[in-house]
């Protein structure tokens, strides 16, 4: 029964909805089915199942709340998971924060979900996987993969009169494909709304090459290079960098947004006039859900516009209290790039360096947004336009607002962790120290 | 949940992308007296567990076990002086794993009733007769007798979901306004505790019934310059423990003087979170007038609150034998430690350093009485004398490296998820000759004494590792001389290691540890401790974090 239909989800929450004697009471029901095949040494080592559906209850008295959860669905039970959230309400201390549940919503209209994903079947996903083992088997090469694929679908019902129901699908596979010396390897990773376009074999060709391709790594010296990340390589650094958007810590002070001597900064010009940045839930290759957990709509919002900060994200509390916008956080974000293709991109570097993933990230400052990490499963030295060698790994201290400052140019983005970011040209990327690692 | 999700918790790493709101960290929301109801009934549970059990081997499965699981947590957060959510978690279900045609297979289920248990026994036995099809080497378990019926508790004082929510949540605010007293701008303060009851049976004639505690009592503060927009956090200076609210009840005999001029305590079985509060804050605003350091080659002296996690990332990961056999190359990676470099005889670290894994130490993380695959658990070696002599297995890895049993090291977050090779905790042993951090210290020309939980990032073989931490002081002349900033050490793990010039005796022995320490795919989570005195290493090479932007 994992996944309801919105009248079978909306028969339940109006049900569950009628036992409250709370002020105000809020019912969010949410599904999930699904299957993961994992793979290692070029056999499978686990795969498993998901199927759970499950029921919160908020329940309010004044300015307090309470939380309980159920994922039995007869009367009684239910009964008692609303009985629960109040009796836990009534203990909780009244929050200095608290804003009265929203009303009816219009949310505009998403298409997150795919059939052809949602009928995904274990003899689908052993194919895939089996597809995947098969090519390196043949090529004498050693692959560790995961697969997992999500059927989900989430709807809300209050006591104000607010109804929300969507569903979503997503496929996501990575692979890493090491020669039998273990002295190379590579690394292909993709997310799929509809599973029509994921091809496993494909992608664990494209991380055989690379495989096969870093074999001889040379080390080069560490130090200030241009580099050409690949969307795998930067969507962690971005995606921290947005997670930083938040209105509150701004204004509070403690965040790279906030302003020297009060404020934030949001209409300054941070970045490069090239970086566009924004969410949006109906974009046809990053569909994401069309309201946020506490029921806000999410719409097309616009974070970094040719370079200056437009907007920040907020709870609904200090929306209020400072007067900004009303944005919740976003399902994922677009970061706009050209039409160059990768190898586009390469043929116009005189020298650099080309990066297929980051690894191990960790923030060093929150003030500058350093982070470290390291390159991982193919990492390529550019010369004249061509990939001249494989080098040795590298540990990088950058941040993500110099990088975006130092764009030489941006490629087509791809989708990856339900965002879409292009391959990025950047110059004068900080390479600390060298890598034995492959 | 993700271990992104975890770790955005805890407010220490920024992992979490677009955080919802505070959850609770898995189960179902429940009252907290739910917490205190006996559910798990060892009788029930053998009659359940056979039943799953007799369906494995009835549909074909050579091997089979069982683990009827209830999972209880708790998360208090607070900021200055409010709640922001208490939530409890309860977790019930059951997972069974099976080897059929020489290949796992697993399925879990919440329909705790013989029947319930009797299908996903099936549907396990189902699922690895289809990935058998693509299996080319068939699965060798290590020889594993049955202990019939048995039972094991983390030895706590006190259950922490004892303990009233008001009391507990009286206990941060109190910590929240000392921070506050004491200059601070913010403070943010978590209380974590986990209750595993977890009955195991398997095919081999076990029945073994545990009841596992955890506590995790933590806070930043943040201490503010308006004026320049500098801001600087300090975190909290507890561990993560395998004990329950005892940990939160000081005793002077748990504290341990830190260097002279820091001001710094060490704390061993039990924590004083409001002193601690007041002294963050204070370094907090010290942090923000700091000198920034000069690069370049110093002596540094790790307190164990530092070093633990430089232990779990450089010693811990790189000696999984699962990382080392390739079964995590796609994700958290391999080990430069493989079978043939251990052959080579190379040092892995000078010959003070000697390691051991064990999960049998009071108080830490990794203490249970018999892991998740029902294998009793011990203390072995994992370096002696600096050469690497052993790593860390489950029961379907001894027979890979020629040897005939496990080291108990299996463990799942769930009822829910798979048992696969987790680290046991892993222990730096304490040094021979006596000697206090200020002896040590009193050696050293040009060094930085770091404590606390800092930035941690390795490569995904465990060579090349950067490590910051929350605290840092200069030392000149065998003299501390006060707060430095913007510090982190870069080194390759065989020469910091052989670098190891000296470790302060046992009576400076604390643990530190890691509560939400990520693997696998999908990922789960384990929590392990690690045990060390305050060790100096020679020469190692400390960058400048400082960055200019916008």
């Amino acid at each position: 029964m994992a996944i309801l239909s919105k009248d079978e989800a909306q028969t339940i929450l109006t049900k569950v909805l009628s036992y409250s004697k709370a002020d105000e009471c809020e019912i969010t029901l949410t599904g999930t089915t699904g299957g993961n095949i994992r793979t290692a040494r070029n056999m499978v080592s686990t795969s498993g199942a998901i199927d759970n559906v499950e029921l919160e209850v908020e329940s309010r008295f004044g300015k307090r709340s309470g939380r309980a959860t159920c994922n039995e669905f007869d009367d009684a039970t239910l009964r008692r998971c609303v009985q629960r959230a109040e009796e836990i309400a009534r203990l909780a201390p009244e929050s200095p924060e608290y804003m009265p549940l929203l009303g009816p919503q219009q949310y505009v209209s998403s298409n997150a979900y795919a059939p052809s994903t949602a009928g995904i079947t274990p003899d689908y996903r052993a194919e895939q996987a089996g597809a995947s083992i098969r090519l390196c088997d043949e090529k004498k090469l050693s692959s560790a993969a995961f697969l997992e694929d999500t059927t989900s679908f989430v709807a809300k019902r209050n006591s104000k009169g607010l109804e929300a129901y969507q569903q979503a699908t997503n496929l996501a596979f990575s692979v890493t494909v090491r020669t039998p010396d273990a002295k190379g390897s590579g690394y292909a990773v993709a997310d799929f709304t509809d599973r029509s376009k994921f091809d496993a074999g494909r992608m664990t060709q494209t991380a055989a090459t690379k495989a096969a391709g870093s074999l001889g790594a040379k080390a080069i010296e560490p130090g200030k290079y241009t580099v050409i990340l690949e969307p795998a390589a930067s969507v962690e650094l971005l995606g921290n960098m947005m997670e930083s958007f938040d209105a509150r810590s701004a204004d509070e002070g403690r965040s790279f947004l906030s302003k020297k001597g009060g404020g934030n900064r949001k209409g300054e010009k941070l970045f490069d006039p090239r970086v566009t940045i924004y969410s949006d839930p109906t974009h046809a290759e990053v569909p994401s859900l069309a309201f946020a957990d506490d029921g806000r709509p999410r719409r097309k919002t616009t974070w970094v516009e040719k370079g200056v900060v437009k907007n920040m994200f907020s709870s609904r509390f200090w929306a209020q209290k400072s007067g900004s916008a009303d944005i919740p956080e976003p399902g994922g974000f677009i970061m706009e790039g050209g039409t160059q293709s990768l190898q586009d991109m390469i043929k116009s570097t005189q020298r650099g360096i080309l990066v297929t993933r980051l690894w191990y990230i960790r923030a060093v400052d929150p003030q500058t947004l350093l982070y470290t990490g390291l390159t991982r499963d193919g990492t390529f030295f550019i010369e004249n336009g061509k990939i001249k060698h494989p080098i040795k790994n590298f540990r990088f201290n950058e941040s993500p607002i110099i990088m975006l400052n130092n764009i030489e140019a941006l490629g087509r983005p791809e989708r990856l962790e339900g965002s879409l970011v292009p391959p990025m040209k950047i110059r004068d990327f900080t390479f600390t120290s060298l890598s034995d690692a492959v | 949940m993700k271990r992104r999700n975890f770790v955005g918790l805890t407010g220490l790493a920024t992992g979490a992308l677009f955080l919802p709101n505070f959850p609770g960290f898995g189960g179902n929301l429940v009252d907290p007296a739910r917490l205190l109801e006996p559910v798990m009934d060892a009788t029930v549970n053998k009659r359940l567990a056979d039943a799953a059990l007799n369906a494995a081997k009835s549909a074909g499965a050579s091997y089979a076990d069982v683990r009827i699981g209830r999972y209880l947590n708790q998360s208090i957060f607070t900021r200055e002086k409010q709640v922001q959510n208490i939530a409890s978690g309860e977790s019930y279900g059951a997972g069974v794993r099976v080897l059929a045609n020489g290949t796992w297979g697993f399925a879990a289920t919440n329909s705790v009733t013989e029947a319930g248990l009797a299908k996903a026994a099936q549907l396990a036995v189902q699922i690895a007769k289809a990935n058998a099809k693509v299996q080319k080497d068939p699965v060798k378990l290590a020889p594993q007798k049955g202990y019939g019926e048995v039972s094991w508790k983390t030895p706590i004082q006190q259950n922490a979901f004892e303990v009233p929510i008001a009391q507990k949540v009286d206990l941060l605010l109190a910590a929240n306004a000392k921070a506050l007293e004491n200059g601070a701008n913010f403070v943010n303060s978590r209380l974590f505790q986990i209750n595993e009851q977890k009955y195991f049976a398997s095919t081999d004639g076990s029945y073994i019934d545990q009841d596992v505690h955890r506590i995790w009592p933590t806070f930043g503060v943040t201490a503010i310059d308006r004026a320049s927009g500098k801001f600087r956090t300090r975190e909290a200076l507890s561990a993560p423990m395998g004990l329950g609210y005892e940990y939160l009840m000081p005793k002077a005999a748990d504290k341990i003087a830190g260097p002279a001029g820091t001001g710094l305590i060490g704390y061993k079985n039990s924590y004083d979170i409001l002193e601690d509060a007041a002294l963050a804050a204070r370094q907090a605003k010290e942090k923000l007038t700091a000198k920034s350091v000069t690069p370049g080659k110093y002596d540094l002296v790790l307190d164990p609150n530092h070093l633990g996690l430089t232990i779990h990332e450089s010693i811990g990961h790189a000696t999984e034998l699962d990382r080392v056999l390739g079964y995590e190359a796609n994700y958290a990676g391999t080990s430069f430690a493989t079978l043939d470099w251990k052959a080579k005889k190379q040092p892995y670290g000078s010959k003070m350093v000697n390691v051991v894994a064990d999960k049998v130490q009071p108080g830490s993380l990794g203490a249970v009485g018999y892991d998740d695959e029902g294998v009793k658990t011990k203390r072995w070696d994992i370096i002696k004398d600096g050469m690497l002599v052993d790593y860390q297995k489950t029961r379907d890895q001894a027979a890979i490296v020629g040897q005939q049993e496990s080291d108990g090291c299996s463990y799942a977050q769930s009822w829910q998820d798979v048992q696969f090779q987790r680290m046991a905790n892993v222990s730096l042993l304490p040094g021979k000759q006596k000697m206090s951090v200020d002896d040590m210290i009193k050696n050293v020309d040009k060094g930085i004494y770091i404590a606390g939980r800092g930035s941690f990032s390795i490569d995904q073989q465990r060579y090349n590792f950067q490590f910051g931490g929350t605290t840092f002081h200069a030392i000149e002349k065998g003299k501390i001389t006060g707060m430095i900033e913007d510090v982190a050490y870069q080194a390759n793990t065989q020469e910091f290691w052989n670098s190891c010039a000296a470790i302060c005796d046992e009576s400076d022995y604390r643990l530190f540890g890691s509560f939400f320490d990520g693997k696998g795919q999908p990922s789960q989570v384990s929590a392990v401790s690690h045990g060390s005195s305050t060790t100096r290493f020679n020469g190692v090479n400390v960058i400048n974090t400082a960055r200019k932007v916008g």
